[in-house]
């Protein structure tokens, strides 16, 4: 059977250019950079070569950079971070309803430890307003923390304006771009970010390392004591084989974002296009412009996610209903929520996110594999039973 | 082809060795852990080792990876909280005692379970259950019978379940006991093997009901009145929801004699004590008949009037209200606690007869 793997938006496999890249430096040049011997030294110049890599794909200087455990690591610092040094002059921070739960978790946390938070709403395409955002402003906000690009349905945010607001109101501004680094262009500075966490999982290279982006001139203070690791801020022990994957998969992300982000666009707009000319009563969730070019995030009305995800299972396909941390559970989704849907809605998305490995023909199998299951399980749906009566009363006689 | 049946997994040894057993007698068998209650994001679970904690999870794993089968983790958190918990809180706040094992059951493994099942094609469910489906002889209508294990027969909890669910159910540890089980599921390297049986009720893991009730509800709930028969009061009980029918332990009060709890008043918010709490008639009512339909005139059965009960003997008469059938049984033997909102189970020898709920 065919295996389709259709869910790179939890993550992706290591390419085989960052596999090598990585490889000498588990027993090779296994040197700790902060010791003072030769292979200390190169293990030294290793992680600054990667550091040069990672700000030159933000548009950074390298000495913004500082390496992480995950991208959810980075986005915990930053926010409890800022948070906390900004505490006296004020206990007042602003995300979005859609934000990944490493950044929503750690505001609530905050909120028990008696900080406010605004969650900015969304629209319909899943985007925020710079409108309610400049009205959420009080004196007493210290940051602002939205994400560049949703990791449910894709949407992408007016960064740029976004981070100019928060310029001019001397707040900081933070943004969780897992999703969006390698897959679509960012500079740091022509679209006024301070702070932005990434993950190396997420484009092609291993789990274990993310980093953070902090502008120069903001104190951020050390979240993991011990060890004088990151100029003082990062304590632990450098992870040189994943953050030389992280640089080396962040570099080949950023040089050929121009054409397989062509590439993944028209394959996206293939499936979207498919499914929706394919299967009834199926919309789809987001914007259809402002979209990460490899999202695809769908909703089948009468059905369950969860039942159509374990059909295409069996079928070889591999996608998802929500993100990948939340979809052992399957709750319906805060995002799909947040753009409006109603619950039972919410619970019949898809969400297909391709990457490098996927094909024309993985497109096409997918279109001819989807109809009949979602067909199955809307026979078998009550709901569906009960649409049926009251739009064509004839057609269920029997 | 394989007929597919999916095995609802909990981790402990008895589903695992269901699992298993299944898959040898050439099932195409797929693993299923239903997630029920609270989850890894609220961050307010420890491990623990109930029907749904997150062990569960891991352990049920393990063990479908260990027999090659594919596994899920399923979503039935809503219907689990609509049919279980509102059903368990909402008993003890009308002073009556629930079996929330039950109320799974029906609802949610053998409803929902089983629908999920269907979705993926297949032919039945199953679970780590001691007990057999089978025809009872006289009517061959599909019923349950007690299993080889003596001790550890759970017949009583699927009382509930229709004909066309025993029609899509297998249980294969009927026919073993649970020792047989442990050994075989060690023979096989199961990695539960060992694992300790769980006991308690999975959602409220630390067994204080009161306190799950509270937190909850979010109300505590109001203090009342101990009574006797007479109506005299006794002394002040610490909220209904604590007390169950032939209680003695934790009254709060010394009377110089044993005193039971007789029954429980939701409306006046009232215990009644007494030093006798034996009753020779009960009334069933919301009744599944199993191997038998509704009868004329009166028959003898074994009945189970709580879970572990040891089935004694009456005479039962179906009495038909305007609106419902109700079961009328004199027991040969007055019964101590005969607990309203428990399930009575009646037996035919060793099959199910029928059951239902305690008035």
């Amino acid at each position: 059977m065919e295996k389709v793997y259709f869910d790179h938006a939890a993550t992706t496999y290591v390419r085989p250019e960052v596999l090598e890249a990585m490889l000498p430096y588990f027993a090779e040049d296994y040197g700790n950079p902060s010791s003072i011997y030769e292979i200390a030294r190169s293990a030294k110049k290793t992680l600054e070569t990667a550091r040069d890599k990672a700000a030159a794909a933000l548009g950074a200087d390298p000495a913004e950079i500082f390496f992480t455990g995950s991208g959810t690591e980075a986005d915990n610092w930053a926010i409890r971070g800022i948070a906390e040094l900004y505490e006296k002059k004020g206990r007042h921070i602003i995300s979005s309803a859609i934000e990944h739960h490493a950044v929503l978790h750690t505001c609530e946390y905050l909120e028990k430890r008696g900080f406010e938070v605004t969650y900015l709403p969304v629209g319909e395409d899943g985007i925020i307003r710079v409108a309610d955002l400049e009205k959420a402003v009080r004196p007493d906000t210290t940051l602002i923390t939205i994400m560049t690009a949703n990791n449910e349905i894709g949407s992408i945010q007016p960064i740029e304006e976004i981070g100019a607001l928060a310029r001019s109101k001397g707040i900081v501004f933070h943004t969780d771009a897992v999703q969006a680094v390698g897959h679509i262009p960012i500079n740091v500075k022509s679209q006024n970010i301070d702070m932005l966490s990434l993950s190396a999982h997420k484009l092609y290279g291993p789990k274990g390392v993310g980093a953070l982006y902090v502008k120069k001139g903001i104190p951020l203070r050390s979240f993991i004591f011990g060890g004088g690791q990151e100029r003082g801020r990062r304590a632990g022990t450098e992870n040189i084989p994943g953050i030389v994957a992280l640089g080396k998969a962040i570099e080949l992300a950023v040089s050929e974002m121009e054409e397989e982000s062509r590439r993944l666009s028209a394959l996206r707009d293939k499936l979207i296009d498919g499914i929706l000319s394919s299967v009834p009563h199926t919309f789809l969730n987001g914007s259809s412009v402002k979209r990460l070019p490899n999202n695809v995030n769908v909703s089948f009305e009468f059905i369950e996610g969860e039942s159509l995800l374990l059909l295409l299972d069996m079928k070889g396909i591999f996608a998802s209903s929500g993100s990948a941390c939340t979809s052992g559970s399957l709750d319906p989704s805060h995002v799909l929520l947040a753009i409006g849907l109603p619950h039972e809605k919410a619970h019949g998305s898809l969400r297909i996110t391709l990457g490098r490995s996927s094909t024309e023909g993985q497109v096409e199998y997918f279109l001819k594999e989807l109809p009949p299951i979602v067909s199955r399980l809307r026979d078998m749906s009550p709901l569906f039973e009960e649409y049926l009566k009251i739009s064509d009363p004839a057609r269920v006689s029997g | 082809m394989k007929k597919r049946v999916v095995v609802g997994m909990s981790g402990g040894v008895d589903s695992s060795a269901a699992a298993c057993l299944l898959l040898e007698q050439g099932y195409d068998v797929i693993g299923v852990t239903m997630r029920t209650w609270r989850d890894e994001t609220q961050g307010d679970i420890q491990a623990r080792n109930g029907c749904c904690g997150l062990t569960a999870v891991d352990d049920a794993r393990r063990v479908a990876d260990c027999l090659g089968i594919p596994y899920y983790v399923l979503n039935f958190k809503e219907d689990f909280r609509k049919y279980v918990i509102d059903y368990f809180v909402g008993e003890y706040t009308r002073g009556r005692t629930p079996n929330p094992c039950i109320a799974c059951n029906r609802y949610v493994k053998w409803e929902s379970l089983l629908f999920k099942a269907k979705q993926l094609g297949a032919d039945y469910i199953a679970t780590g259950h001691y007990a057999r489906v089978v025809k009872y002889p006289d009517t061959l209508r599909l019923s349950i019978s007690r299993s080889a294990a003596k001790g550890k027969d759970q017949t009583y909890a699927l009382y509930s379940l229709t004909q066309a669910q025993l029609d899509s159910t297998l249980l294969p540890l009927g026919d073993y006991r649970k020792e047989d089980i442990r050994r075989f599921a060690a023979e096989h390297n199961l990695p539960v093997a060992h694992k300790p049986d769980s006991q308690d009720i999975c959602f409220v893991p630390d067994g204080d009901y009161a306190s799950f009730i509270k937190e909850y509800t979010e109300t505590a709930p109001p203090e009342g009145d101990f009574v006797d028969e007479s109506g005299r009061v006794l002394g002040r009980h610490k909220g209904i929801a604590r007390y169950t029918i032939g209680q003695r332990k934790g009254l709060g009060i010394a009377f110089g004699r044993p005193m039971y709890v007789k029954s429980i008043d939701a409306a006046g918010n009232t215990v009644t004590l007494s030093e006798d709490v034996s009753v020779s008639e009960m009334i069933t009512s919301d009744v599944n008949w199993m191997a038998l339909e509704p009868f004329e005139g009166e028959r003898r059965f074994n009945v189970k009037i709580r879970y572990g009960d040891k089935a004694a003997g009456c005479t039962a008469y179906v009495e038909r209200a305007a609106d419902a059938i109700k079961i009328r049984c004199r027991f040969d033997v007055p019964r101590r606690a005969v607990t309203p909102g428990q399930a009575a189970v009646f037996y035919d020898g060793e099959y199910v007869a029928f059951g239902g709920v305690i008035d």
